[in-house]
């Protein structure tokens, strides 16, 4: 795992070193990694059967998940707002 | 809203092929998927090393407001942590990684996939997509009820590219940078975050 971190902070790097140079096609790579990516996901997926049968609860499951993370972040968010209103009055 | 149903698109396809067995020799697949997501973080790099431009507007930011991206970071992962005390199945891990993902379905279910199976990477892909899609569909509620900085918060890592239009438009102009500079690090925090919390 320490690999892939490692081999991304090079590609900051070379990013850096490169930032004279135009590089709106690095964004287009990117989509096409990414939808390589989640083909294979897919395909993993539509072989194993366990998770075909399985994907309603799994969906649920998602689904729970989801709403707990927005829903812990939007109470401390709200918090930080009031907070921040309260302290810059005059703003 | 268009490039979520496209990645969409490709999962489903992904299934299809996986159901009918049309792809042969899929075992080899996990080495290929590896090496791609190897090369797809090369690029993820060179795209925030190249973008020295954003790092320099962010001087301009109100200092209390800059600690959005503390509070989405801990507010998510406290929710998903609740979670998992009702889903006996999952590990504490297992949910802190999924939440990890802050809405960036593509990189987070990828490399969960990469680590803890297809089974959690599905998990991590729809959820993060359930939070792509709500910021899109819930911000202008979010603004009424829980201030400017809700939609940022739950667009997550999305919030300087998919969910950025939504966010100026409910939230006010006012708060691009701030909407960008929380995307950028929470964006930045999810590698990090999500395989520290598989390798747990």
């Amino acid at each position: 795992m320490l690999k892939i971190v490692a081999i991304m902070f090079g590609g900051m790097a070379v990013g850096f070193l490169l930032r004279r140079r135009r590089m709106s096609w690095i964004m287009a790579v990117i989509t096409i990694l990414i939808w390589l990516l989640l083909f294979f996901l897919g395909v993993d997926v539509g072989e194993n059967e366990k998770i075909i049968y399985g994907l309603k609860d799994l969906g649920l499951e998602a689904l729970f998940l989801a709403f707990a993370g927005i829903a812990g972040s939007v109470l401390l968010a709200w918090g930080l707002w009031v907070a921040s209103q309260k302290k810059g009055g005059d703003r | 809203m268009k490039g979520s149903l496209i990645i969409v698109g490709f999962f489903v396809l992904g299934i299809v092929c996986g159901l009918f067995h049309w792809l042969p020799d899929l075992n080899s697949f996990g080495n290929v998927s590896y090496i791609v997501l190897c090369a797809l973080m090369f690029c993820v790099g060179i795209s925030v090393g190249h973008n020295t431009e954003v790092l320099k507007s962010f001087k301009q930011l109100n200092p209390i407001l800059a600690l959005l991206p503390l509070m989405t970071i801990v507010g998510t992962l406290a929710g998903c942590s609740i979670t998992s005390l009702f889903l006996p199945h999952r590990s504490l891990a297992d949910c802190l990684a999924v939440g990890s993902g802050f809405g960036y379905y593509s990189l987070s279910s990828v490399f969960i996939t990469q680590y803890r199976g297809p089974e959690l990477g599905t998990v991590a892909l729809l959820a993060n997509i359930v939070r792509e899609v709500f910021t899109l569909l819930g911000a202008p509620l979010l603004v009424r009820y829980f201030g400017p900085l809700s939609p940022i918060s739950v667009g997550g890592a999305t919030t300087m590219d998919t969910t950025l239009p939504i966010i100026t438009q409910c939230s006010g102009a006012n708060f691009v940078i701030l909407s960008i500079f929380h995307g950028f690090l929470v964006d930045f925090s999810v590698p990090f975050l999500v395989t520290f919390f598989c390798s747990l």
